[in-house]
This record gives C-alpha cells, sequence and structure tokens, in this order.
C-alpha cells in the first residue's frame, strides 16, 4: 500500500466570476521514503493540490470531490480534531517563505519545542535539548545560542533551515515542501536542497517536492508529474521525463531554458501564448492554445491521462495526456531524444 | 578604498586598447546609504556600503551581465548608473562626461538616453494608465514626439514589442505578466534610449515566457545596437545574454571577463561555487555532478569582512586573505580576478 493515495481531487474557488476548479481530477501516490517532483507554471495548481492534502485551503476553496488517503485512512473524512493530529506529526510542510510557518514574536526555538511538547508530549527542558540537536542536524552554527533567537534575527537560508528543523520535529512520514528554495539564493539553495535530500534519505521520510525549476526537480527526486492548468499532463520517473519527455508542454519547457550544461544557443525557443486562464473552461486541451502539433480534435475535446506507447518509453508508469503522443496518435511513433522531437 | 590603480583598470585590456572610448565608464563608484539613529539629535551611526568600489566599462551594443548574491548591490550599481541614485563617490562618464554629480534638466537629458526596466511588471506601471497613456507618457515629459503625432507612434512602439496596437485603451490588470514586461519594456525604448539596463527583467515570469521575453530584448539590441546592464541571478540566462560577465560580491566585483571565459574557466572560487551551485535539468549529470557547497551567510554590508569579503566563506582562505584586500587584476587577456589564490593552471 501506498503512503498517500490521492485519486481525483477536486478542488474549487468561488469567487464572484462563479467557480473554478483550480484541481481537476488529480490523481497520485507517494510510496514511504520515495521523492515525488510536482512541477508547472504559475497558477497550474500545485499549491492547491498541496494545501488540499492537509486541508488548508482559504475560505473561498473546498475540495469538491476526490479522495485522499494517508496509510488507508481516508484525510477527507477526518474531523478538524483528527486532521490537525496529523499535521506537523504525520505530514509536515515547507513553504516558500519561512515566514509563513514561524511566529515572530517567540524565539525559534521555543516555536519548535511546542510542537515536541504539544505533539510528542516531552517535557519542557527535554524538548529544549531535542530542538537544540534538531538545529544543530540542520546545520545552524551555534544551536545552544540560536535556539533563543527570533526569526527577524535570522538570514533567509537559516530561517528556512528552522523550518526543515520544525518539519522534522516530529518524524513525519511526509513532508511537502512548497518551492522550499525559490527565494533564496542559489548557493543557499544548494545548501538546502542537500540538506533536505541527506534527512530525507536518512531518515525516510518522503517527500513531495512542489517547484517551477525543472533543474531542482531532477537532482532531487525518483518521480515527476508535470501540471497544466490544474491537471497533471505527465508522470513518469524523473530519468525517464528528461530523457524521454511525452507532452508537447514537456518539450516545450525543457527546450525553453537556457542550459548551463549545453552549448550557448543563439536563440531561445519559448512557448508562444500565455498559461490558461481556468474560468475559460475550455473543452479540449488545455495546452492547446499554445501547442505545435494540434490537431482539430485537441480544440474539441480533452485526451485522458494514458499510458504511453509501449515501444517509445523505456521505463512503465509513464503516461501522458496528449491526442498526439497517446498509442493511436499521430505523433505516437515519433522518438524524442531530451525534449527535440 | 581604492582597489585598482588608476592605469590599469577593467574598462579594457591593457594589451589591446580598445578601439573606440566606452559608451559608459564608472570608475570606483561608491554608492553607501547611510543608517540613521537618534530621535533629538538625528545623526548618521552606519552607513551600508550597498556598492563599494566598482570599475567597469559597457561598450556600444554590449550586453554586460551582472550576478551575484541578493544584497551584493546589482539593483544599486543599476540604479546609480541610470541616475536613479546619486553616488556617494566615484565616477559615470556617459561619452566621456562625468553624469554622477548632474542635476535638473542635464539630469533628465541623461535619463533619456540611460533607461531602466524593472523586475516588477505589475508594481513598476500606474495602474490607472491605459498602456496609450503609460506608452506615450515619456515621450511628453522628454518632449519627443507632438501631441498629435503620439498615437502613431506609441502604435508603432507597441508593435514593436509585439502588442496589438488596438489595446492601447486597456489596463495594465488586463494584461499578463509577460504582456506587462513588454509595456515597460516599450516605455523604456519611448525615449531611444542608447543604454538600457534591466534589472531582472525575467525573474517575476514563467518559464516559458522568460524565452519570449529574452528573445524580445535580443531582438531590440539587434535592431537598435542598444548596449544592456542586464542585472539576474539566472546565471543560465545571463550566459545566454551577455557578452561579458562582471560577477559581484557584497559591493565589489569580484570576477569580469568574457561570457564564454568566464563560464568556462572562472578563476575566483565564489564564481566556481556560484556556477557549481545551479542545478542542471538532467537526473544524469546531477547524480555525478561535483557541486562546492559554500558554508555560512553572505556578511552584512554595514561590516563587511576585513581584507577578501569572501573569506568568511571560501574554502581557499589564508591569513593573507584577512589582511589584505585582494586587487581586481587582469590574470588573464580581458579576464579581471580580485583573489589572492586564483584558480590560475
Ligand atoms: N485564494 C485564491 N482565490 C482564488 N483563486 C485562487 C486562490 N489561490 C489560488 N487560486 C487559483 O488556483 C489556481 C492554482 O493556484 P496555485 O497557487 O495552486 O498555483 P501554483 O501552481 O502553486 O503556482 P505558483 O507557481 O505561482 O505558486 C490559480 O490559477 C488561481 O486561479
Ligand atoms: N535605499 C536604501 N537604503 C538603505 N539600504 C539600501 C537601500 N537600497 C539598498 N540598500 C541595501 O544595499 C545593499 C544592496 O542592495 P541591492 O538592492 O543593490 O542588492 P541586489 O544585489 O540588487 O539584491 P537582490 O538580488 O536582492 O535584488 C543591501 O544590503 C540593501 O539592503
Ligand atoms: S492534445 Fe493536441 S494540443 Fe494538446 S498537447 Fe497533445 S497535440 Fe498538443
Ligand atoms: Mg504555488
Ligand atoms: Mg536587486
Amino acid at each position: 500500500m501506498a503512503l498517500l493515495e490521492v485519486s481525483d481531487l477536486r478542488t474549487e474557488f468561488t469567487g464572484k466570476n462563479g467557480t473554478v476548479a483550480a484541481v481537476d481530477g488529480v490523481s497520485f501516490t507517494v510510496s514511504r521514503g520515495e521523492a515525488l517532483g510536482l512541477v508547472g507554471e504559475s497558477g497550474c495548481g500545485k499549491s492547491v493540490t498541496a494545501l488540499s492534502l492537509l486541508r488548508l485551503l482559504p475560505a473561498s476553496a473546498r475540495i469538491a470531490g476526490g479522495s485522499i488517503r494517508l496509510d488507508g485512512r481516508d484525510l477527507l473524512a477526518l474531523g478538524e480534531r483528527e486532521i490537525r493530529r496529523i499535521r506537523g506529526r504525520e505530514v509536515a510542510m515547507i513553504f516558500q517563505d519561512p515566514m509563513t510557518s514561524l511566529n515572530p514574536i517567540m524565539p525559534v526555538g521555543r516555536q519548535i519545542a511546542e510542537l515536541l511538547e504539544c505533539k510528542l508530549h516531552l517535557s519542557r527542558r527535554r524538548a529544549r535539548l531535542r530542538v537544540i540537536e534538531l538545529l544543530e542536524m540542520v546545520g545552524i552554527p551555534s544551536p545552544t545560542t540560536r535556539v533563543d533567537a527570533f526569526a527577524h534575527q535570522l538570514s533567509g537560508g537559516m530561517r528556512q533551515r528552522i523550518v526543515i528543523a520544525m518539519a522534522l520535529s516530529c518524524q513525519p512520514k511526509l513532508i511537502i515542501a512548497d518551492e522550499p528554495t525559490t527565494a533564496l539564493d542559489v548557493t543557499i539553495q544548494a545548501q538546502i536542497l542537500s540538506l533536505l535530500r541527506a534527512l530525507a534519505s536518512d531518515l525516510g521520510t518522503a517527500l513531495i517536492l512542489i517547484t517551477h525549476d525543472l533543474g531542482v526537480v531532477a537532482g532531487m527526486t525518483q518521480r515527476i508529474h508535470v501540471m497544466y492548468g490544474g491537471r497533471i499532463v505527465e508522470k513518469a520517473t524523473t530519468q525517464e521525463l528528461f530523457a524521454n519527455p511525452r507532452m508537447p508542454y514537456t518539450w516545450g519547457l525543457l527546450r525553453s531554458l537556457p542550459r548551463l550544461d549545453h552549448p550557448r544557443a543563439d536563440r531561445l525557443t519559448p512557448i508562444d501564448g500565455a498559461p490558461p486562464d481556468l474560468a475559460d473552461g475550455a473543452a479540449g486541451c488545455r495546452f492547446e492554445p499554445r501547442c505545435g502539433h494540434r490537431q482539430e480534435i485537441c480544440g474539441a475535446s480533452e485526451p485522458g491521462l494514458v499510458s504511453a506507447p509501449r515501444h517509445t518509453i523505456a521505463e512503465d508508469g509513464h503516461e501522458v495526456r496528449c491526442w498526439a503522443t497517446q498509442p493511436d496518435g499521430w505523433l505516437a511513433d515519433a522518438t524524442t531524444t531530451a525534449g527535440q522531437p | 578604498m581604492t582597489q585598482t590603480s588608476a592605469h590599469a583598470t577593467p574598462h579594457s585590456s591593457a594589451a589591446t586598447p580598445a578601439p573606440q572610448p566606452p559608451l559608459i565608464e564608472v570608475t570606483d563608484l561608491q554608492v553607501h546609504f547611510p543608517v540613521r539613529a537618534g530621535i533629538l539629535f538625528d545623526h548618521q551611526v552606519a552607513a551600508v556600503r550597498a556598492v563599494d568600489g566598482l570599475s567597469f566599462s559597457l561598450h556600444r551594443g554590449e550586453v554586460l551581465g551582472l550576478v551575484g548574491e541578493s544584497g551584493c548591490g546589482k539593483s544599486t550599481t543599476g540604479r546609480a548608473v541610470a541616475r536613479l541614485e546619486r553616488p556617494t563617490a566615484g565616477s559615470i562618464r556617459l561619452d566621456g562626461t562625468d553624469i554622477s554629480r548632474l542635476r535638473g534638466t542635464e539630469l533628465r537629458r541623461v535619463r533619456r538616453r540611460v533607461q531602466m526596466i524593472f523586475q516588477d511588471p505589475f508594481a513598476s506601471l500606474n495602474p490607472r494608465m491605459t498602456i496609450g497613456q503609460l506608452v506615450g507618457e515619456p515621450l511628453g515629459v522628454h518632449r519627443l514626439v507632438a501631441k498629435d503625432e503620439r498615437p502613431v507612434r506609441v502604435a508603432e512602439l507597441l508593435r514593436t514589442v509585439g502588442l496589438d496596437p488596438a489595446s492601447v485603451s486597456r489596463y495594465p490588470h488586463e494584461f499578463s505578466g509577460g504582456q506587462r514586461q513588454r509595456i515597460g519594456i516599450a516605455r523604456a525604448l519611448a525615449v531611444e534610449p542608447e543604454v538600457i539596463v534591466a534589472d531582472e527583467p525575467i525573474s517575476a515570469l514563467d518559464v516559458s515566457i522568460q524565452a519570449q521575453v529574452v528573445n524580445l530584448l535580443a531582438d531590440l539590441r539587434a535592431a537598435y545596437g542598444l548596449a544592456f546592464l542586464f542585472i539576474a541571478h539566472d546565471l543560465a540566462v545571463v550566459r545566454h545574454v551577455s557578452d561579458r560577465v562582471a560577477v559581484m560580491y557584497l559591493g565589489k566585483i569580484v570576477e569580469l571577463a568574457d561570457r564564454d571565459d568566464l563560464y568556462a574557466h572562472a578563476l575566483h572560487p565564489y564564481t566556481q561555487a556560484l556556477l557549481s551551485a545551479v542545478p542542471v535539468p538532467d537526473p544524469v549529470v546531477e547524480q555525478h555532478r561535483e557541486q562546492i557547497i559554500l558554508h555560512g551567510d553572505v556578511p552584512s554590508p554595514m561590516s563587511p569582512p576585513s581584507g577578501c569579503r569572501f573569506r568568511t566563506r571560501c574554502w581557499k582562505a589564508q591569513e593573507v586573505c584577512a589582511e589584505v584586500e585582494p586587487p581586481l587584476v587582469e590574470l588573464a587577456t580581458r579576464h579581471w580576478t580580485a583573489c589572492h589564490f586564483p584558480d590560475v593552471t
């Protein structure tokens, strides 16, 4: 049994222009100790997916369908008190802005200690000692003094380390990290990523890593799901996704990046147009207006997420939502080398 | 605190004198921000040394990339060059004339020649003005085009940046982020500048949109011979757009070289660490890549470390690094580095 099983999740926002499904029929699983990457452009529904998992959505949103199972328990059926026990204890979350998780008027160590006291019932003294251990583990210099510091006295990178320490404090089974390094400098990002990688594998914690940066997921995850317009449009192992992407949107994303590991190109290859406005409720493939491979059917009806043709893929479990590259599509046989069909 | 002597500055190679004088020549630029305290007797207690002795040049039609970590002084440098900031010391020559102390009308004339594009296309556009008004405004401010000819010029500018001229009466919020950035670019182009200081022009945009804007800037450069000071933290984008690249650390340039040279043979440990920190979108490469993980954080620009400012995070640092500030010297042709132990082989 997978640790986390999300099926057909649909999360809607209701506003003055009606109801919009920000996440629409999203299904995926995460195994124990596995790192899954969720990538896609701004507004594609990555954060709403993450927030739905822990039922941390804003008031204007509601989960309109689907199920979320953690260790077999349906999280959507739990009461408010029960879900609160799961948060932090079994599933922890790391946000882009560490200040989302930190209380500005309480010493950082006290905040983690309170978690330990409340969720693991440690004594005040034991909790403090454990906090110092945790701070040391996440590489905070002089943890015995930093434990009493306030968030504003720390740099952005150090704050994110504190948040990681907090997330690890109750030894959760799953950590959801939503753009944990997007606000940080590259050298600090490298520190934090290598820390997350080492800790997650040492402790056997499963990880959902959300980012728009394909470079970040390449080195951090075993599998990747690509999202577009509230839907998952491609699922594959990390190796397979980069070696053999099957969805035109993924091709476009990979091609539009200037890369340090490739010779410099004279010109970049952008994806024309802009990400979809979910309120439009288009009938067809959500990528259709921007896709260079579209045919008539693409605008008329939406393709399902299906297994890519066996002979085009190297590893099983590679799924794609595209009329052209599904088994009987017009690009079913296209062989791709690193996203250059 | 001059780190480079007057006769050897990284404006051009000492060996091959530049055939043309640079369009912009920055020498020992300093921009310090006072930190004040006191209620009755307001007085300066310290200074943020945001930019602390920079020298570089920018030639006509050239793109100079400026990279470095948050707070190292990239924006302040850009703002000083566009004269949105008054330098504390040093000179900025535009076509030979020092513009660092100008005021009033003369300053306005300079501002026309050096335009700025900002990171946040949302914040830099007045939400109550239409696109036509926004792009037409600089034409009026600088009295460039007679009022009745303005609509024609505005339409032309919108077409240049890839926007539909029919959208003149729409407002910024009706456009996507990438389109808003195009509006900002059209505004900058309106006054026919010679230099554009682009401060993180694509950082706020989606990955798939970034490439559109990068290509647009390349087209404009080719069409109008514009020079760019291109500020960004994405090292792959900077390699793509720049002819030369300057790497900053805590208010100083630590390395400055031709693009290919810098990316293939970085000499400064900080540049090496910066390049190795960039994650590569290829899991096979990522698995085998050697990474330099720097320890610690960037020190405060209010009290930078003595000697070499990078020494607190540098794995090569020796005693001399704390005592003597390494000057920016030309170690290879057109390749300038400020380090006591540069990686010369
Ligand atoms: N508070 C809100 N009110 C209304 N709609 C919202 C709200 N938050 C999100 N949405 C909608 O949900 C969609 C998905 O948003 P989400 O935050 O999940 O995107 P994301 O993939 O995390 O993007 P980013 O990379 O910008 O963080 C958006 O397109 C937006 O329309
Ligand atoms: N108006 C100001 N008053 C006081 N300090 C300032 C001011 N503007 C900038 N600074 C400080 O000067 C230093 C350099 O800032 P600057 O904005 O130039 O950095 P940057 O390299 O552009 O960083 P980023 O990548 O975050 O944009 C920072 O420490 C900043 O806090
Ligand atoms: S379904 Fe059609 S429009 Fe959508 S990605 Fe595939 S080819 Fe392109
Ligand atoms: Mg998000
Ligand atoms: Mg800046």
